[in-house]
């Protein structure tokens, strides 16, 4: 699996949030956006799930075009996995349904297929005690670890994170990042925004920074963080260093 | 409120085993407070009404007229029968209701272009239904509608068709109540399920829909014991329902009494309904805010 986007613009109402966007993915990649609040990350990854419609530009999964207008969204989102900030679990089903509703839904599995694949899945992950749990009765670490094992369940070919670990706190924090972890050795291609700088400079294959909806620099993490090439670089990470984030 | 100011009785604020905290000593004594304020203010009002009401003038006019304990008793039993044609009314009613109000919402928040004419249908109809009394929709369909046929059938009594009217107008209310529920489901939960690859149809029938249905059911309840209610309307164009028959008593007996008779069997149904309501919103309240604040 290979992602693609060229040229990508978006704005919304007169306010462009990306322009001229242009990023590679290469399969079993992992590819980490960094940048300020606001500055296009949630959009580009909403752009490429087909949650966003693109204004211009062309974004392309295994060289097919993904953004033409008028190709059916479903099918193709349900080849890439999408995980949100805020998990948005489904709280009216337990774990086991949450995970299964897209298996059975879209791939049209059976019930007991899909059940055995998600209770594998829990296994895997250390969260088979929860699979009758509601999501309400889970700490925001469970529940976030739940929302990936939902996404997996599609068994998608790109995982999408939108600041994963942004609404947990500190000690939970580590646990969703050693899931991630596990997902890369496993080479799952993955493309993921991330407020976490060591993390984005241990996980990393290349990180991106953007700003107000340009990509400034993409290079390999040791660049960025250690010898960045642009001012607005070394001006941001001054800034994150400030704050004790790195 | 610094420590200080507490003075000797501080040492007695320290909790210690066994014995109750000063806070908890505090908030039973409220308690007991306020239990005490409501039971007397309810035995003095009450009081009140006994007292008071009997010396107006006209009060023994008045209760030998409407609390005659002999028109009660023979007329009572003769209201059971009719009442369930009441209940009869409601139970055929309400499903048609929740079924046509969900059709209704669902209509209202279809998102195609090419439904738009169902869309534009469905706000029409809520608008113009709801602009109108119920009692003069019983009357226009329940009148109207049984003069298209010459003969007599099943379908055109009256009753039918004021059930009709009943089902008309209260599923406009209620496709207003799933409306809000619909849109109360957060759009990050659509989100979530349109990244899964669930169409746009699965995603209201699983994801949407069971959270909105679950959010509406006490404002759901509230419409229903009004509907209970509501079914007496429908005697004005002649079935012979509970308030009907009451009517025809008091011409009979020249005594209001069975009116009353009647208005004790309606509680009979809607106290009850009101309670399950009262207990299913209180429920609601503790699941989503973690706590039910008095």
């Amino acid at each position: 699996m290979k992602l693609q986007l060229q040229q990508v613009r978006k704005s919304f109402g007169g306010k462009v949030v990306l322009s001229d966007v242009s990023l590679d993915v290469d399969a079993h990649q992992v590819v980490c956006l960094i940048g300020a609040s606001g500055s296009g990350k949630s959009t580009l990854l909403r752009c490429v799930n087909l949650l966003e419609p693109i204004d211009d530009g062309a974004i392309l999964l295994d060289e097919v075009d993904i953004s033409e207008p008028g190709l059916d969204p479903d099918p193709v989102r349900a080849r890439i996995g999408m995980v949100f900030q805020s998990y948005n679990l489904f709280p009216h089903m337990n774990v086991l349904r949450n995970i299964t509703l897209a298996p059975v839904k879209v791939l049209r599995r059976r019930q007991t297929d899909a059940r055995d694949a998600a209770m594998d899945l829990l296994g895997r992950f250390g969260l088979a005690d929860k699979a009758h749990a509601y999501p309400d009765q889970l700490s925001g670490g469970q529940q976030q670890r739940v929302a990936i094992v939902r996404a997996l369940a599609m068994e998608p070919e790109i995982m999408l994170l939108d600041e994963i670990t942004a609404a947990l706190d500190p000690v939970l924090v580590g646990e969703v990042l050693e899931l991630v972890r596990e997902l890369r050795a496993g080479g799952m291609t993955m493309l993921l925004a991330t407020h976490e700088m060591g993390f984005a400079r241990e996980i990393a294959d290349s990180v991106c920074f953007l700003q107000e909806g340009r990509i400034v620099e993409h290079a390999p993490p040791e660049q960025i963080f250690t010898m960045p090439a642009h001012d607005e670089t070394r001006e941001f990470l001054a800034r994150v260093i400030a704050s004790g984030r790195l | 409120m610094s420590d200080t100011a507490e003075g000797p009785g501080a040492a007695a604020s320290v909790p210690s085993r066994g014995t109750a905290t000063r806070r908890a000593q505090y908030e039973r004594a409220t308690r007991r407070r306020s239990t005490l304020v409501a039971a007397t203010s309810t035995v003095v009002v009450v009081a009140l009404v006994i007292v008071v009401v009997p010396l107006a003038p006209g009060w023994h006019n008045v209760r030998a007229s409407f609390f005659d304990g002999h028109t009660f008793r023979q007329s009572f039993p003769k209201l059971l029968d009719p009442f369930l044609l009441n209940l009869k009314i409601f139970a055929i009613c309400a499903p048609c209701i929740v079924a046509l109000g969900m059709l209704i919402a669902m209509a209202r928040n279809v998102r195609s272009p090419a439904l738009f004419p169902l869309k534009l249908f469905a706000t029409i109809y809520t608008d113009v239904v709801r602009g109108v009394p119920v009692i003069l929709w019983i009357t226009l369909i329940g009148f109207g509608v049984p003069g298209l046929f010459h003969e007599r059938h099943w379908y055109t009594k009256a009753v039918v068709w004021g059930g009709a009217a009943l089902v008309l107008c209260y599923s406009a209310y209620v496709a207003e109540v799933f409306r809000a529920g619909i849109e109360s489901v957060h759009e990050s939960q659509r989100a979530a399920s349109r990244s899964l690859g669930l169409s746009s149809g699965q995603t209201m029938r699983s994801v949407v829909l069971p959270q909105a249905v679950r959010r509406v059911v006490p404002p759901l309840m509230n419409d229903m014991v009004s509907l209970q209610k509501d079914v007496a309307l429908v005697s004005i164009i002649g079935p012979v329902e509970a308030l009907r028959r009451a009517n025809v008593l008091v011409q009979k007996s020249f005594n209001f009494t069975p009116l009353v008779a009647a208005a004790v069997l309606f509680l009979c149904v809607s106290i009850p309904l009101t309670r399950f309501t009262d207990h299913l919103l209180t429920r609601e309240r503790r699941r989503t805010t973690g706590t039910a604040v008095a």
